[in-house]
C-alpha cells in the first residue's frame, strides 16, 4: 500500500468518517472537512506535475493476483489531468456547497458521504491501470451520481432523473465490462499498458471490433454522446454543485478519459476513428441545437455540457488519425489530441463556472427560468461578471481560453479534409460543417444564457425572492475558475508544458519521440488561418441568429415529439414493462393444469429430441426372460384397473381400481420373487387407500356431483406422449446394456461380509444405511408435518 | 404332474376372485361388497400359498399371514364403520 493508494482511496475511506462528524460536530459544516480533504489530495496530486514529464510513475498493491487483477495505480499525464481535475473542481465545489447547502434544512452526512464516495471513485478509474479496477471504480461512480441524482428523494423528478441515468451508464458500463473481457480474452492481461505494449497484435483479431464497439458503448453513454445524451439533462435535478462537478467537469469525462485512454489501443482502426469522431460532431452539433430550444439554466448548460463533449470526443476521434501517418513534420492530427485535452481543461474551468452562476442565481432568486429572469446585472454584477467570462469563452472568443480552443477545434476540422484514409474523403467535408453549425449554435446559446439572466427588463414581480448579490462564500470558487479561465487564455503555454503535453503523450504513446513538434503549436495562434474566418463567421451568424431568435424559434415546433429521444427511452420502458407483463400473465395463469402440461411437454420434447439427436432408439429381443401366462394375467388386470380409473364414473370406483393395482404389483413381487417389497407393498397400499377413503368421504357435499372426467385432447396427447417416450428410453436402456450389474457383489458378501442372509435387509441397513436413515427422517418429517397441519390452525376464520 | 395339479387350482382361485369380483362391482349393498372383498382376500392368500409351492420357496409365507391380518382388520374396519359410522371414536370425557 503506498501513498499514492491511499489518495486514491481516502476519499472513501474520509466518508466513513462524514456521519460522526455531521453527528458529533454540527456547529461546523460538514464541507469545510471535505474541504480539507480535497485540497491535501490536490496539492498532493500536484507534486507529481515534475516526475510526468518522463514517462509515469506505478504502483502496485495484489488484490485478486490469482486472476491478475491488482490494485495497479499508473500516474501518467492523461491520469494527472484528471486527476487535478477532479481534486481541484473538487475542492471548489465543497467550497461552493458550504454556502449553498444550508446546514440546518439539509442532510449534509449523506450529500458529503456520496461525494467523497464519488470522488474517490473517480480518481480510482483516471488512475487504475488494471481494466477490472477500472471498471469497478466506473461502476461506483455510477452509483454515486444516482445518489447525487437522487438526493432530494421526495421530489419526483429528481427520483426519475437518478433512475434514468442509473439505467444508461450501467448498460453502457455492463456493455463495457464485456469489452475489457474481449481485450482480456485477446491479450491474456487486464493491465492497460500491457495491453497497450501488445495492442498491434490484436489489431485482426476477430473479437477486436466487438471489443471496440462494447468499449465504446461504455465511453458514450457515460459521456453522453448521442443517442445517450438523454439522461444528462434530467439530471440537472440533483444539487447544483453535484451538477457543476459531477456533470460538467468529472464524471461526465470519463467516457473522454476512456476513450483517450484506449486510443493507443483500438485507434489503428478505422472504424475507432468513424465512430468517435462521427458520434463526437454530430453530439456537438444535435447538443448545441437543442440547447437553443431550453428555459431553463441548468438545461442549457445540460444540453451545452453535451455538446461540448461532443467536440472533445470528435477531437480525440480525429487525432487517432495521427497514428496513420508516421512523417510527424507537420503532424496536422496530433493537434487534434492536443486540442482535445486543452478543450478539456477549458471546458471543467468555464462550465464549472456557469453552472455555479446558475446555482446563485437560482438561490438569490427562486428560479432558473430565463423567461422570468432578466436585469440582474445591476443588482449582481459580481456574478455577471464571472457569467460573462464563462460565456464568452463557451461561445470561443478571445481573450479567454475557450478561443484557443476552439480555433484548434476548427483547424482540427479543416485538417480532416486532408484525410484520405478509411474512405474519409467522401464525407469529410460533413466534418467542418458540423463543427461551424454546432459553434453558430453555441455562441447562440451563450448569448442568451448571459444576455437573457443579466439584461433587458427586470421583472421583481415574477421572481420569488428579493434578489441581491450572493454572499462572498458562494462566489469564491466561481471567481478563482473564471480567473482560471483567463489566465489560461492569456498565457496558455503554463498549461502546455507541463500537463497538455504529457496527456497527449500518454495518449498517442507510440509518437512520443516527437514532443517538442506539438508544443509550439498553441503558439500559433496569430495569423489570418482558414480557422480565424471561420470564428469571425461563426461570431457574425451567431449574432444575427441571436437577434432574430425570436422569428424562427417556432422551428423547434417543427419537430415531431413522437420521435425525440426521451420520448423514445419512456416509451420503451413501459414497453418493456407492459411486456414483460403481458408474456409473464400468459404463461404464469396459475392452474397447475398448465404448468404440468409444459414440464411434461419440455420433457417430452427434450427426451425425444436428444433421441433422435444421438439416434439413441435399440430394441433387442436378446437376454429377454421369457414371458409367463400369470404375468401377463397380471399384467390385463392392472391394464384393465388403470383404464377403470380413467374412465369410472365415481371417485370410489378409482380408489378401488387403485387399490387393485396396488395389490396386483405386490402379487407381481411375488412372482418376481421379492418377499420383502410384497409385505411393505401390500401394508403401504392398504393404509394409502384407506387414506384416500378418508379423504373421499370428507369432500364437501355441496358440488359434489359424480361425472366422469372430461374428455381433453391436449391432455391425452400430452399422456400418450410421455408413456411412449418413457417406454422408448425403458426398450432403449435395455437394449443397451453395456456393464454387468454389481449385484454379484452383495450375492458373494451379504452373509460374508455382514452376518446377514436376508440380502434386501442387508443393503437396507449395512451396505447402503445412509439411505435408509433419510428415509427414516422423511417419514418422521411427513408424521410431524401431518400432526402439525391438523392441529396447528392458526386461522379460525372459516371453521368454529 | 403336481405342477399340472396346481395350476388347476390357481386357474380355480382366479375364477373364484372374477366371481367375488362380480359381486363387488355389481353387489347391490355395501355389506355385499365388504364380504366380497374378504373372499377375494382368502382367494389370495390361497394363490400365494400355491405360487411359494411352484416356485419353491418359503419366503412368501410371511406375506400370507400379513394378508390374513389385513383381511381381518380391513373387514373389521369396514364393518364397524357401516355399524356406526366412525371407525376410530373419540372419547366422550374431553
Amino acid at each position: 500500500m503506498s501513498l499514492l493508494h491511499f489518495a486514491i482511496i481516502a476519499p472513501l475511506l474520509f466518508a466513513c468518517f462524514i456521519p460522526f462528524l455531521f453527528k458529533r460536530l454540527n456547529l461546523i459544516h460538514t464541507g469545510w472537512f471535505v474541504l480539507g480533504l480535497s485540497i491535501i489530495l490536490f496539492i498532493y496530486f500536484l507534486r507529481f506535475l515534475p516526475d510526468i514529464q518522463h514517462g509515469g510513475i506505478q504502483e502496485t498493491v495484489n488484490w485478486i493476483p490469482s486472476l491478475g487483477i491488482n490494485f495497479t495505480a499508473y500516474v501518467d499525464g492523461l491520469g494527472l489531468l484528471f486527476a487535478l481535475l477532479i481534486t481541484g473542481i473538487g475542492s471548489l465545489v465543497s467550497l461552493y456547497s458550504i454556502y449553498y447547502l444550508s446546514k440546518e434544512k439539509e442532510d449534509l452526512g449523506s450529500f458529503y458521504v456520496y461525494l467523497l464516495m464519488f470522488m474517490g471513485a473517480m480518481l480510482g478509474v483516471v488512475l487504475s491501470d488494471n481494466l477490472i479496477v477500472l471498471y469497478t471504480f466506473w461502476e461506483l461512480t455510477s452509483f454515486s451520481s444516482f445518489l447525487l441524482i437522487g438526493y432530494w428523494y421526495h421530489k419526483k423528478r429528481s427520483r426519475y432523473g437518478a433512475q434514468k441515468s442509473m439505467l444508461i451508464t450501467v448498460f453502457g458500463g455492463l456493455a463495457m465490462l464485456g469489452g475489457f473481457l474481449l481485450l482480456y480474452l485477446m491479450t491474456g492481461s487486464f493491465s492497460i499498458r500491457e495491453i497497450i505494449s501488445i495492442a498491434d497484435g490484436i489489431y485482426g483479431d476477430p473479437l477486436f471490433i466487438p471489443a471496440l464497439i462494447l468499449v465504446l458503448f461504455g465511453a458514450f453513454t457515460k459521456s453522453a454522446q448521442f443517442p445517450f445524451h438523454i439522461w444528462l439533462p434530467d439530471a440537472m435535478e440533483a444539487p447544483t454543485p453535484v451538477s457543476a462537478y459531477l456533470h460538467s467537469a468529472t464524471m461526465v469525462k470519463a467516457g473522454i478519459y476512456l476513450v483517450a485512454r484506449l486510443s493507443p489501443v483500438f485507434a489503428e482502426h478505422g472504424l475507432w476513428l468513424w465512430l468517435v469522431a462521427g458520434f463526437g460532431i454530430f453530439t456537438l452539433a444535435w447538443g448545441s441545437f437543442n440547447a437553443v430550444k431550453q428555459t431553463d439554466l441548468k438545461a442549457i448548460l445540460a444540453f451545452s455540457t453535451v455538446s461540448q463533449l461532443g467536440l472533445i470526443m470528435s477531437l480525440l476521434g480525429i487525432g487517432a488519425a495521427a497514428l496513420h501517418y508516421d512523417y510527424l513534420d507537420d503532424n496536422l492530427y496530433m493537434a487534434a489530441t492536443f486540442a482535445a485535452v486543452f478543450h478539456l481543461i477549458n471546458h471543467a474551468t468555464f462550465k464549472g463556472s456557469l453552472f455555479m452562476v446558475a446555482g446563485i442565481v437560482d438561490h438569490e432568486t427562486g428560479t432558473r427560468d430565463i423567461r422570468r429572469l432578466g436585469g440582474l446585472m445591476q443588482i449582481m454584477p459580481v456574478t455577471f461578471t464571472i457569467a460573462l467570462i464563462g460565456t464568452f469563452s463557451m461561445a470561443g472568443l478571445p481573450p479567454f481560453n475557450g478561443f484557443l480552443s476552439k480555433e484548434m477545434f476548427l483547424a482540427a476540422m479543416v485538417n480532416v479534409l486532408s484525410l484520405d484514409i478509411f474512405n474519409m474523403e467522401t464525407w469529410s467535408a460533413l466534418f467542418p460543417v458540423l463543427a461551424w453549425v454546432g459553434s453558430v449554435f453555441t455562441f447562440v446559446y451563450s448569448m442568451m444564457l448571459l444576455f437573457k439572466t443579466f439584461t433587458g427588463t427586470y421583472q421583481p414581480e415574477k421572481l420569488e425572492k428579493n434578489p441581491h448579490e450572493a454572499p462572498v462564500g458562494m462566489l469564491v470558487s466561481p471567481i478563482i475558475l473564471g480567473a482560471l479561465v483567463i489566465v489560461f487564455g492569456l498565457f496558455p503555454n503554463i498549461l502546455s508544458t507541463s500537463i497538455i503535453e504529457p496527456a497527449a503523450n500518454a495518449i498517442s504513446p507510440a509518437l512520443i519521440d516527437a514532443g517538442q513538434s506539438f508544443s509550439t503549436h498553441i503558439s500559433f495562434w496569430h495569423g489570418l488561418t482558414p480557422e480565424l474566418y471561420m470564428t469571425i463567421g461563426i461570431v457574425i451568424v451567431g449574432a444575427f441568429l441571436y437577434v432574430t431568435l425570436p422569428k424562427w424559434e417556432r422551428i423547434y415546433g417543427l419537430f415531431p415529439k413522437k420521435l425525440a429521444l426521451n420520448h423514445l427511452y419512456d416509451q420503451s420502458l413501459i414497453r418493456a414493462e407492459s411486456g414483460s407483463l403481458s408474456v409473464t400473465n400468459s404463461y404464469m395463469n396459475g392452474s397447475i393444469r398448465t404448468y404440468m402440461i409444459y414440464i411434461f411437454v419440455s420433457m417430452v420434447g427434450i427426451l425425444s429430441f436428444s433421441i433422435i439427436q444421438k439416434n439413441a432408439f435399440a430394441f433387442t429381443t436378446d437376454g429377454l426372460a421369457p414371458m409367463g401366462l400369470y404375468e401377463v394375467v397380471l399384467g390385463v388386470i392392472i391394464a384393465g384397473a388403470s383404464i377403470t380409473i380413467l374412465v369410472a364414473k365415481s371417485r370410489l370406483t378409482s380408489i378401488i381400481a387403485l387399490g387393485a393395482i396396488g395389490y396386483t404389483v405386490a402379487l407381481f413381487f411375488v412372482l418376481f420373487r421379492a418377499p420383502d417389497l410384497v409385505l411393505t407393498q401390500l401394508v403401504i397400499e392398504t393404509i394409502s387407500v384407506a387414506l384416500f377413503l378418508l379423504a373421499f368421504y370428507h369432500l364437501p357435499k355441496i358440488n359434489r356431483k359424480e361425472e366422469r372426467m372430461g374428455f381433453k385432447l391436449t391432455n391425452a396427447l400430452v399422456a400418450a406422449g410421455v408413456g411412449v417416450i418413457v417406454t422408448v428410453i425403458a426398450f432403449s436402456a435395455l437394449s443397451n446394456r453395456k456393464f454387468e450389474s454389481i449385484a454379484q457383489y452383495y450375492i458373494e458378501n451379504t452373509a460374508e461380509k455382514a452376518g446377514g442372509l436376508n440380502m434386501v435387509n442387508v443393503i437396507l441397513v449395512d451396505f447402503r444405511g445412509f439411505d435408509t436413515m433419510f428415509e427414516i427422517a422423511v417419514l418422521g418429517i411427513a408424521a410431524l408435518g401431518i400432526y402439525g397441519m391438523i392441529k396447528l390452525r392458526l386461522s379460525r376464520r372459516e371453521d368454529t | 404332474m403336481i405342477e399340472m395339479m396346481l395350476s388347476t387350482a390357481l386357474v380355480l382361485f382366479a375364477i373364484a376372485i372374477a366371481i367375488a369380483l362380480y359381486r363387488i362391482i355389481r353387489g347391490p349393498s355395501i355389506p355385499d361388497r365388504v364380504v366380497a372383498l374378504d373372499m377375494i382376500v382368502v382367494n389370495l392368500i390361497s394363490g400365494i400359498a400355491v405360487i411359494s409351492v411352484l416356485l419353491k420357496t418359503k419366503a412368501f409365507l410371511e406375506v400370507i399371514l400379513i394378508l390374513g391380518i389385513l383381511a381381518f382388520i380391513s373387514t373389521i374396519a369396514l364393518s364397524k364403520f357401516i355399524e356406526r359410522g366412525v371407525i376410530i371414536e373419540r372419547k366422550r370425557n374431553r
